[in-house]
């Protein structure tokens, strides 16, 4: 075990964990923020996509003790200010993208982060960049439709 | 608690029952399956909410609430259900608050989330709910304002009189209105006369999903609860020799490890206890990385299984299954099946003399098609959580089918049923994973044995691993043709490993005077289950790309063929039981024939066209696709669906885009094999499902308008998108596929 700081959201946490517990199970059971899914823990699924300073990034694959003073971005952060949304999220709702749900975090947050570096994505664009991210209900279609209306919507 | 006054015939599907401390509840005889669950048992004794019905709350501060029944895996019943009873009880939709459901032991009827049937089910009782919760809000008024009920009317929440200017909102009527006795006599509205249902409603839970909150058994949290996992053999065929535990157990944040069996020795097995290993060993620890790593230290030995019969009691029958020894292969399953196509099997439905036909025959056109197992693999890995205690016994569980669990807790956990108790949860998706509870039986026993409260979680191997998967098929077809191209008769043999696809009622039965269709099954030790759509996900894709090659063949087109063939069997259909209303399927397949603009397309546009009938609605398909470097990209797929009065399109629409992108990925990709036992696919590395890049570029989906009672769109649009994709490849490639996954067939073919 190991203690160690941890900066997510803006917040400072204190853990004390084994130091090579990937930072998707420090989130989920020690810091209590469940928004961030656990999937296949191999990094083939995304349902665990946070932001390490900004970047999307497969939490069950990155070691806790790797993240030092690196800043975490988890769904839980992404919001403008309590009981608010991201205008990512505010596009998931009016396309009524989800079914069950489960990985819609993930895509979130690698939507996201893909609109932070390209406001602007194609099609191409936004197919290459989720295809970290597996929906098994099949909501591709309604997925990019919402990055392109948050995109959309970030321009006026 | 509740002190029933059930003054209702038993044909009735009310009861009425008063509240201690104040209020009712109207219960149904469908759905007299919602207990109120601790907190609103407090809220109620309070008067903080007051009980209308079951599944209907109004608070004095006007707060609606309305008790979804069914298990939410995705189908969006979260908000088709209670659009259902809004749309009589007419309170403000916006402003409707929809909660889950929990789970009622003593008293649960059919909570069932499978089979596509939940719209079906729903249909009356619930719009009934909400009509007779209104007209009792509207007589308290009435009495209040000493008004006929005839001069009230109501609108959003608020009962008026116009004569007097007088309005109340059923909140300041519900405590009056709780008191009154139900109607017996409850008109609903016609289908004209909807102003909620038909229209296009965004999912109700949709706020919480986006902020992550949460909704699911994997991120339920319990005070001192623990993690537990288990370990399963390594490959079916094998059991649980002995384990040693001692470095594991060493393991830092590890409470316990042992062994667990599932189920007891004699257990007759209902039809949704399947589990592929009766004994586990479980690891329980602090966290779930503690536990992850304890696992690894756990030195088992395996040991291989004996042949052994199991009783199972399952839709209407008690028989005996075998469960085999041995270990499997997946090469050794196809030379198994291609043999049994070869011997003779069990008739299951002959109309005419086929035999004479084929004899007769100028030209025959014979076919085998073959799919692999398939893993669901729902986003959301297997999970439970149990805290069983001398008082209750309580889980939190995700689950289609909860009343289907009753005995098997009760029988394996020695549990009464009025100490069960289940909260539902949202499920990350089911597919028919998660009708087969097994693992709440686990988790009981785990909770049982370290006196705790806990979670089991599967990981995504032990959920890929540890599988009810869908079973391994084979079918031929076989047509024979006369001197003039038409078709004489239509034989069609097949099975499955353990269990077969062959539908024989099913269309093109009835359309062919000879006609003959055979089955067999081969017993393995591979646990199976249902899988979106069971059987028809196979039979579906043989039959419909059979057709097509049948059209070329006699030169005709294949979509004009099938309605040729629907038109035949509507006139005079042959045979008796054809389990298919030919108006309905020839309905889908001119609206996706007109909407697709089929014929008249520019002929580098590679297109195939499906349908089929299944679990009461009919679906077809058309897909155009082009190849891109050797690989398929799917440009666009037109849908036609007939699922009778669509309840809400947007929730519809989402769910075939859904079914048709799930359908090309296991299509093109699915394929679970095995190995000496072992299942070779292991995690979503090696075992491939569709990705936004693969998904197709355009969806276009349109529902046949009729005024029919609503039936279920979770499974039907699935079977028919492997043959429309099939069909299209062919189009765009020159090659028929026979065998599934279709791009290893279409690789393995460029190749040679």
């Amino acid at each position: 075990m190991a203690k160690m700081n941890l900066k997510v959201n803006g917040k400072k946490y204190d853990v004390d964990v084994d130091p090579s517990t990937p930072v998707l199970w420090v989130l989920r059971d020690q810091l209590n923020l469940i928004g961030t899914k656990f999937g296949c823990g191999v990094g083939a699924c995304g349902a665990c996509t946070i932001h390490l300073n900004g970047r999307a990034l497969k939490s069950c694959q990155l070691p806790v003790s790797a993240v030092g003073i690196q800043e975490i971005t988890t769904i839980e952060g992404i919001v403008p200010a309590a009981g608010e949304l991201h205008p990512v999220q505010k596009a998931w709702l009016e396309l009524d993208v989800a079914q069950c749900g489960y990985c819609q975090t993930g895509q979130i947050m690698a939507a996201v982060a893909l609109l932070k570096s390209k406001p602007n994505p194609t099609e191409e664009e936004i197919e290459s960049a989720m295809t970290g991210n597996i929906c098994r209900c099949g909501t591709y279609i309604r997925i990019k439709a919402a990055i392109q209306q948050a995109a959309k919507s970030s321009h006026k | 608690m509740e002190k029933s006054t059930n003054n209702q015939s038993r044909r009735s599907f009310l009861k009425v029952s008063s509240l201690t401390g104040g209020g009712m509840m109207i219960g149904f005889s469908w759905l007299a399956n919602l207990i109120p669950n601790e907190a609103l048992a407090a809220a109620n004794t309070t008067n903080e909410w007051v009980k209308l019905t079951g599944f209907i709350q109004i608070t004095p501060d006007n707060k609606v609430k309305i008790f979804n029944p069914n298990p939410e895996f995705g189908t969006n019943v979260m908000t088709s259900l209670p659009m259902m009873v809004n749309e009589e009880l007419q309170a403000d939709w916006s402003k409707v608050i929809v909660e889950m459901g929990d789970f009622d032991t003593p008293r649960f009827k059919s909570q069932f989330t499978g089979g596509s049937r939940g719209m079906a089910q729903a249909w009356k009782p619930l719009r009934k709910a909400g009509a007779t919760a209104r007209l009792m809000l509207m007589q308290a008024a009435a009495n209040e304002w000493n008004v006929p009920v005839s001069e009230l009317t109501v609108a959003n929440g608020v009962v008026s009189h116009k004569a007097t200017n007088k309005t109340a909102n059923y909140g300041a009527l519900a405590t009056a209105a709780s008191k009154l006795t139900a109607p017996t006599n409850v008109e609903l509205k016609k289908i004209s006369e909807f102003s909620l249902i038909g229209t296009p409603q965004k999912n109700k839970v949709g706020k919480n999903i986006v902020a992550g909150d949460s909704l699911f058994t994997m991120d339920y949290k319990h005070e001192g609860m623990l993690i537990a996992m288990v370990i399963h053999p390594p490959a079916f065929g094998m059991q649980l020799k002995s384990f040693d535990a001692t470095e594991a157990k060493k393991m830092p944040g590890i409470k316990d490890v042992f062994d667990i069996q599932v189920y007891k020795d004699g257990y007759t097995r209902a039809g949704f206890d399947t589990r592929a290993f009766n004994k586990l060993i479980a690891v329980v620890g602090n966290s779930t990385w503690e536990v992850m790593n304890a696992r690894k230290k756990v030195v088992a030995n395996w040991e291989p299984i004996q042949t052994t019969k199991e009783m199972v009691a399952a839709w209407g029958s008690k028989k005996e299954e075998t469960v085999p020894g041995g270990l499997e292969s997946t090469d050794e399953h196809m030379k198994q099946m291609l043999a049994m196509q070869k011997n003779p099997a069990k008739v299951l439905r002959k109309d005419g003399d086929p035999e004479t036909a084929f004899s007769k025959a100028k030209k025959v056109l014979e076919r085998t098609y073959s799919a692999p197992f398939l893993s669901h693999n729902p986003m959301e890995p297997i999970s439970c959580f149990a805290h069983i205690t001398d008082e209750k016994a309580y889980f939190v569980a995700p689950i289609q089918i909860p009343e289907m669990m009753k005995q098997n807790i009760m029988a394996n956990l020695d549990l009464p049923a009025d100490k069960i108790e289940m909260k539902l949860t949202r499920m990350g998706g089911g597919f028919g994973r998660r009708a087969y509870g097994h693992y709440i039986v686990e988790a009981g026993h785990i909770s049982k044995k370290v006196k705790a409260p806990i979670k089991l979680i599967y990981t995504r191997e032990d959920d890929m691993t540890n599988g009810i998967y869908r079973p391994s098929y084979m079918v031929s077809y076989k047509a024979a043709i006369d001197e003039n191209n038409n078709v004489t008769a239509i034989a069609i043999k097949g099975g499955g490993i353990p269990e077969g696809a062959v539908h024989e009622n099913r269309f093109p039965a009835g359309a062919f005077e000879n006609y003959i269709a055979e089955g067999w099954d081969i017993p393995s030790n591979i646990t199976i289950g249902a899988f979106r759509a069971p059987g028809s996900n196979f039979i579906a894709s043989a039959e419909q790309t059979f057709l097509d090659e049948l059209a070329e063949t006699i030169g005709k087109d294949p979509l004009d063929y099938r309605i040729e063939l629907l038109k035949k069997a509507k006139a005079n259909p042959v045979g008796k039981n054809n389990e298919y209303d030919a108006d309905r399927y020839i309905g889908v397949l001119e609206l996706v024939k007109q909407k697709s603009n089929w014929g008249n397309t520019d002929k580098n546009v590679k297109r195939g066209v499906a349908a089929y009938f299944c679990h009461s609605s009919y679906a077809a398909h058309v897909i155009d696709v082009r190849m891109k470097d050797g690989q398929p990209v799917v440009d666009k797929v037109v849908t036609a669906m007939d699922c009778g009065f669509v309840v809400n399109p947007e929730g519809a629409k989402n769910m075939v885009e859904g079914a048709v992108v799930d359908g090309i990925g296991n299509a093109l990709f699915g394929g679970m094999r095995f190995e000496k036992g072992v299942p070779v696919q292991k995690n979503l590395i090696q075992y491939r499902i569709i990705r936004h890049r693969e998904a197709p570029k355009k969806i276009d989906v349109h529902f046949v308008q009729n005024t029919i009672d609503p039936t279920g769109l979770g499974e039907p649009p699935f079977p028919p998108v492997f043959g429309a994709l099939a069909n299209a490849l062919y189009k765009a490639t020159g090659k028929r596929l026979y065998n599934q996954p279709y791009l290893t067939e279409l690789n393995n073919s460029t190749k040679s």
